[in-house]
């Protein structure tokens, strides 16, 4: 979530707009130093989070500074330029700025841009580029001309793009704007004629822009308020032709339509611009922070004292003139959370700032856009729900009132469009609420069971037991079993008196009325295919590693063996048909529990369907125990642990059941002799633990270097 | 020899410290966390009390030396930072924090002391004792006076708790816990514990700590393994969380009463929160949230400041775990601490005689260093053509811990000193025999010395002694003189807890735990000038021979160097300060404990912490965050170019740890101490044994 912290002032000098007021605001190589050139003679190095001047510079009376003060990051110099055409170059330690290096230029220079990774790049009006060093190395060099007769540069900025620099400028003549791209790695310029689109009549007030891959996004802030972006790929098919680029729509009204003065715009980061401005034409002026994924506002700040219209944005601090100070509003956007939405909706309303009221309606601003869409954007509106355009999103009361008294059909057309709005922060309530509206005409009209509605609600994500408290008990009364299964799966908090009596219809359901409806069969196939004929041998492999000879494991492997082939099978193949084990396994063995409270309700399951439930378990087991890793296949299996516990859970809640039924009588002794084993390898491991011990403590005798040793130490 | 770099013979006294009657690990028994200071008191078995600084990198900033009668079995801050104990002796003892003694001791009359408590106006302080009376005294501005005995009970009080208002009690005894009302001195309720544990009777049941909540719910921890939530209004036991099999031994409440830190026999931490019901409801309830296993063995003492969990116990070491969600940024103070070694040097050496003195708490030990004749390359370990000897045991008479030990760079004198008396041994060496012989009649003004050090050519003896005041003493053959005393600042009683001499013999620094360095022109007799103050306390000090630079390292992990001469920070320092250190040299958790230097190579300076140690080559560029600051030594098969691209002027080695000592000997002899931890773990009880396979 986006957000504004204190702010702070930090020049203690008045400044006035205009000529005389600030020329920028620059990164220094040392991070919370930033270089402040004041319009005319000064320029001063701030420590932004003391709040004070580390430095300060000044020109000779009768110069004047034309372009701010940058700093070169690969030598840590400060460069200036004074009277359009002489640079000045000098570090920390130096005090006059007449007595530091100097170079006379024969052009009139525009702008200085430095970033990290590069060394600073000088833009002359003419449109021309230069490197610094190759600047300083012959500095009367001819310039030559880019731009035509009366072009004239608007707005200049440089990217790092695969470590080679990016130059953008803009011009303008006659009303018409020019985007001139720069780059370094193949040399090459292209131009391209910026297309207004529908809104002739506006004009271009500000510029920002933000680069990836292969695009820079130029975003211009209109005079009707509005925000539109325009791609402009770094390497054109085509360098030499004039390109045209189309602009579209990315935010509506942002400011109020012909501000008269003071409207800014910078890139804070992917999704987030800030704008600076008056919302509403009466208002006063605001910092605004814009969402442009999502189309909202963030946050605002009021700046009652007015602004210049200038606004800069370095490492976490956002700069600008309020009243006749310069500003510093340290900006942060830390990753949403769910509980960091639903807190900051409390305190979001600090005294003294208000936000901006009004929000834009996303839908109609999607609407202008679309006549000048470009791949990026129209990649964007496909990520969006597919909705008709012109349907105003219904309101959630209107829904309620169609839930009343409409027939199922028109519950779920109205359902669909509300779904399809925007999430709002307590979306999940309301989805709760339209469930329990639902509910409540079930009960009052039985008949009345909208269930394709229900499945489209539970699979919102949001739902839990406890918002919709009602929901699973009614789908128990209606055996729903698919409705179950997907309430097993999506909610965090079932009780477990339901998730027994979930389990207790998956068991007693009859295969008939499963193969009916329709459930997640998600990765079950693969695992019903029976489980090959050689546990026999495994066991024998187990034995291996301890006493052999106990008389009871024995006889038991006897009897086991003693019977018929068929009775071998029946163990080894799935004893459920595949549609109930996806039940069992993919909705019950996953979900949450706590022994304490599930025990009691594990004893009301009659005893056929724990054996059944206890042979698909071991089924399940014996699965596992076919791969080294101890996994079943597909995507999400219970894993051996959750298998265990509940085989454990069963026995222990039917213990005097089961063993008096003669059917479960195979399964017990597997199960006993599962056990045996495990608690022979325990027994094993115990004593492997104290052999280790002792090779554990020879080894360290080994290490263990003397009491006093004297060694050769090589010291660099 | 080898082709580059010098060759250093090291001799590494491993574990020398174990030896036949080594008393055994001393364990941690109480801390206090102080809110305001943000300091931790620590107080160990043998009655050491400790004063970590938790906002100076945790740095052990002040001790007070141990006493044989003197177990500490309470430790706790009162009102203008105010320290106290009580122990089985019976005695409550005040703590004068800035002349590092004790101020006062006083008698409870109620036989050993159990538990101490101070009221939360932090003016009044309660204790149980022995013979089940829990006494209130109030707090006076110099001293503590008896008020009244609350009601008697059957037997002794392990734990008090006051109520956050102040007007009752909650007392922990065996079997039952009691509330009190501080105004009448009656019980109100008697709270019966359960003896059974896991169905089985046990023959008692000891509560062992109790927290009075300002809700008025009294949590308590006991022996059988029980964490209970009683509401005192009633008297009646609101919930039960069994947590361990063993002994639950501690408790300590967050300020805010929203967490709580149990410590358990088993050496597990549980921390408890108080959590919500359901999302938006105001119904809270205690959970028990993490479980953190930092020790092997009884936790005996918690503590939770407002960003962490502190523990200590029985297996020494001090932890201090923060809690990362209070922790507002993640950055290197957010890791986990562990604290084991004392923040000061134990061992000195005599250069000249090849000996190290060992200080132990009641006893000193004399080591001469083997030697060889062999020659091996890097890496080797030579034979030994003659075995480290020990020479000398020596008892210290009375019950007092060791402070401070010396022994003289030319090995003829020992000096070391108690609480109350110093001591000043001459030695002669006769072939194999050695003898001892002890100074008599100190001066009276020598009684307790923080620091002792000789001067390089062993005539001088320079004594730190609380109050702030630096002795010199001229040294004569089996005699002495005493010179002169430099008395402390005016106002000022801080007392000097760190020396150092030039090897000139003409310039002596001395630091206290906040104040600057001071450093006196000995020639002169006078205070040549005082290092500026610096936020963080001074861990390690030397003086380079020949330039005379004082080189100080603070908590902080920042190193200075400072010329005496001239009286300013030398250009090396300046550069190193306008770049400032690695980041993972800032970083590092212990401090530097000693500094010395080469004889011959005036442009380093070799200084170790518990787990490194460092040459500072200030010929060569220093690192920038971007460079890697543990540069294994390159590969003798690169070549010279890379070897030299790679160096900085930080050449660590981790060789040798957890490191004790470490100190040159001569041109091509390094002496390195070590203590490994599994001798300290070997003489500690076996801990609660648990299995790990089968059930």
């Amino acid at each position: 979530m986006a957000a504004l912290e204190e702010e702070f002032t930090l020049s203690t000098v008045p400044l006035g707009a205009g000529p005389n007021g600030l020329l920028g605001v620059e990164q220094s190589d040392k991070t919370d130093q930033f270089l402040v050139t004041h319009g005319g003679r000064t320029v001063i190095l701030y420590k932004v989070s003391d709040q004070k001047p580390l430095g300060s510079w000044s020109v000779k009376q009768g110069q004047i500074i034309t372009c701010p003060a940058v700093c070169n990051f690969q030598t840590g110099e400060f460069i200036v330029v004074h009277d359009n055409k002489v640079l000045r170059i000098w570090n920390t330690e130096n005090v006059n700025l007449d007595k530091v290096f100097k170079a006379t230029l024969s052009a009139e220079i525009y702008r200085i841009h430095s970033i990290q990774g590069t060394e600073p790049l000088v833009l002359f009006k003419e449109g021309a580029v230069r490197g610094l060093e190759a600047l300083l190395a012959e500095p009367q060099q001819k310039i030559e001309t880019v731009v035509s007769d009366d072009e004239v540069i608007k707005w200049t900025k440089v990217f790092m793009v695969f470590r080679h620099p990016v130059l953008i400028f803009i011009t303008e003549k006659h009303g018409n704007h020019f985007a001139y791209i720069q780059t370094f790695s193949s040399r090459t310029l292209s131009k391209y004629t910026l297309f207004h689109g529908q809104e002739e009549k506006s004009v271009i007030q500000n510029f920002t822009a933000s680069v990836d891959r292969k695009f820079i996004s130029l975003m211009s802030l209109s005079s009707d308020g509005c925000v539109y972006e325009t791609l402009i790929p770094i390497h054109p098919r085509d360098p030499d032709e004039n390109q045209r680029v189309v602009r579209s729509l990315l935010l509506k009204t942002v400011v109020a339509g012909n501000a008269p003065s003071g409207v800014a715009l910078t890139v804070l980061d992917q999704d987030h611009v800030a704008v600076l401005g008056p919302p509403l034409p009466a208002s006063k002026e605001c910092l605004s922070i814009w969402n442009t994924k999502f189309q909202t506002l963030q946050t605002s700040r009021e700046l009652p004292q007015g602004t210049s219209g200038q606004l800069w944005y370095f490492g976490e601090n956002l700069f600008m003139l309020h009243g006749k100070f310069l500003t510093v509003i340290p900006y942060k956007c830390e990753v949403s959370s769910l509980a960091g939405a639903l807190g900051k909706l409390k305190h979001s309303q600090d005294p003294g700032t208000h936000t901006v009221p009004h929000f834009v309606n996303w839908e109609t601003s999607r609407g202008y856009g679309f006549g000048s869409q470009n791949s990026e954007q129209s990649k964007r509106i496909l990520r969006r729900r597919k909705i008709e355009v012109n349907v105003p999103p219904p309101a959630f009361e209107q829904l309620l009132s169609t839930i009343k008294k409409d027939s199922e059909k028109d519950i779920e057309v109205e359902l669909c469009k509300f779904l399809a709005v925007k999430r709002t922060p307590d979306f999940h309530a309301i989805v709760g609420d339209i469930v329990l509206e639902l509910l409540g005409r079930h009960t009052t009209e039985p008949s009345f069971y909208p269930r394709n509605s229900l499945m489209q609600l539970i699979q919102t994500h949001v739902l839990s037991y406890s918002l919709c408290p009602g929901l699973m008990e009614a789908a128990l009364e209606k055996t729903d079993v698919q409705m179950l299964q997907l309430c097993l799966q999506q909610f965090p908090d079932i009780p477990e008196s339901i998730t027994c009596a979930c389990l207790k219809i998956f068991l007693s359901i009859s295969d008939d009325s499963l193969q009916e409806t329709e459930i997640n069969m998600e990765s079950v196939s693969d695992c019903s295919d029976p489980v090959q004929e050689k546990m026999d041998e495994q066991t024998e492999i187990l034995q291996n590693g301890f006493n052999a000879d106990e008389q009871n494991c024995d006889s038991c492997d006897r009897k086991l063996n003693q019977k018929p082939q068929d009775a071998a099978e029946e163990t080894t193949s799935c004893p459920v048909v595949p549609k109930r084990a996806a039940l069992l396994r993919n909705a019950i063995l996953h979900s949450a529990y706590s022994e304490m409270f599930l025990l009691p309700h594990l004893k009301d399951i009659p005893a056929q369907h724990v054996t059944l439930f206890l042979q698909y378990l071991y089924f399940l087991y014996l699965k596992c125990s076919e791969n080294a890793t101890m996994t079943l296949p597909g995507l999400h299996p219970p894993t051996l642990n959750q298998i265990m516990d509940w085989i454990c859970l069963l026995l222990d809640a039917n213990f005097t059941v089961v063993v008096m039924i003669p059917e479960a009588k195979r399964l017990l002794l597997s199960l006993y002799k599962f056990v045996k084993s495990q608690i022979c390898i325990c027994s094993e491991l115990n004593k492997i633990e104290v052999s280790f011990r002792e090779l554990q403590k020879l080894n360290q005798e080994k290490n263990n270097r003397e009491l006093y040793s004297i060694e050769v130490l090589e010291l660099f | 020899a080898s082709t580059s770099g010098a060759e250093h013979a090291s001799a590494r006294a491993r574990g020398a410290a174990v030896e036949r009657d080594e008393p055994p690990a001393i364990g941690i028994r109480c801390v206090a966390y102080n809110n305001q200071s943000n300091r931790l008191a620590v107080s160990r078995t043998d009655g050491t009390v400790e004063i970590y600084n938790l906002s100076a990198n945790y740095f052990q900033e002040k001790f007070f030396p141990g006493h044989e009668s003197r177990a500490t079995e309470a430790l706790c801050w009162a009102k203008g930072q105010r320290l106290f104990s009580g122990g089985l002796n019976g005695e409550i003892i005040e703590y004068d924090l800035q002349a590092l003694n004790i101020k006062y001791a006083m008698d409870a009359f109620g036989g050993p002391i159990w538990s101490m408590a101070v009221s939360p106006c932090g003016s009044q302080l309660l204790v149980g004792c022995e013979d089940g009376s829990v006494k209130l005294f109030q707090i006076t501005p110099d001293k503590i006076q008896f008020e009244r005995n609350f009601d008697r009970q059957k037997s002794r009080i392990l734990s008090l708790s006051w109520h956050p208002s102040g007007t009752h009690i909650a007392a922990g005894s065996i079997d039952y816990i009691s509330v009190f009302d501080v105004k009448s001195g009656s019980a109100v309720h008697k709270m019966l514990v359960d003896r059974q544990y896991m169905g089985v009777s046990k023959r008692k049941c000891i509560i062992w700590g109790v927290a009075f909540l300002s809700d008025g719910t009294v949590i308590s921890v006991d022996s059988a393994g029980k964490v209970q939530f009683w509401d005192s209004a009633t008297g009646t036991l609101v919930k039960n969380h069994l947590i361990a099999n063993a002994d639950v031994q501690s408790i300590a409440v967050s300020d805010q009463e929203d967490s709580f830190v149990v410590g358990t026999a088993e050496g597990t931490v549980f921390h408890f929160q108080l959590v919500s019901v359901t999302s938006n409801s105001s119904e809270k309830q205690w959970v028990r949230t993490k479980p953190f296993q930092h020790h092997t063995h009884d936790v005996r003492a918690v503590a939770h400041s407002p960003t962490a969990l502190i523990s200590g116990g029985t297996d020494t070491h001090l932890v201090i775990r923060p809690l990362m969600e209070k922790v507002e940024v993640k950055n290197y103070d957010a890791a986990l601490r562990k604290i084991t070694f004392p923040h000061r040097r134990l061992i000195s050496c005599s250069k000249k005689r090849h000996l190290l003195l060992f200080q132990f708490a009641h006893h000193l030990e004399l080591w001469r260093l083997g030697s060889t004749v062999a020659t091996g390359k890097n890496g080797d370990t030579l034979p030994l053509s003659k075995d480290a000897d020990h020479l000398l045991h020596l008892k210290t008479k009375g019950p007092e811990n060791i402070i401070c030990s010396c022994i003289s760079p030319c090995g003829s004198w020992i000096a070391y000193s108690t609480t109350s008396r110093f001591f000043l041994y001459r030695l002669n060496y006769e072939h194999d025999n050695i003898s001892l012989q002890r100074v008599s009649k100190m001066p009276a003004f020598l009684r307790s010395a923080l620091q002792i050090l000789f001067s390089e050519d062993s005539t001088k003896l320079f004594v730190a002694s609380n109050q702030g005041s630096l002795h010199i003493i001229r040294l004569l053959e089996g005699s002495f003189k005493h010179l002169h005393t430099f008395q402390p600042q005016s106002g000022t009683v801080e007392s000097m807890c760190l020396l150092a001499v030039s090897p000139d013999g003409n310039w002596l620094a001395a630091s206290g735990t906040s104040a600057g360095v001071h450093v006196y022109n000995i020639k002169h007799l006078k205070l040549h000038c005082t290092v500026p103050a610096y936020n963080f306390p001074v861990t390690a000090l030397a003086i380079a021979p020949s330039t005379n630079n004082l080189v100080i390292a603070h908590s902080d992990q920042q190193v200075f160097e400072y010329s005496i001469p001239d009286k300013q920070y030398t250009e090396w320092s300046r550069t190193i300060q306008k770049q400032g250190f690695h980041y993972l040299w800032l970083q590092r958790d212990t401090p530097i404990t000693h500094i010395s230097f080469h004889p011959k190579r005036p442009m380093h300076i070799l200084l170790h912490d518990a787990y490194m140690f460092c040459i500072i080559d200030k010929s060569l560029p220093l690192p920038n965050d971007k460079t890697l600051l543990y540069n294994p030594l390159p590969p003798t098969n690169e070549s010279d170019v890379i070897r030299r691209r790679t160096a900085h002027a930080f050449k660590i080695s981790k060789i040798y740890k957890p490191l004790l000592f470490m100190d040159l000997l001569d041109e091509r002899t390094l002496v390195a101490v070590e203590r490994p931890l599994d001798d300290i773990i070997a003489q500690l009880p076996p801990p609660i044994k648990k299995k790990k396979f089968g059930t």
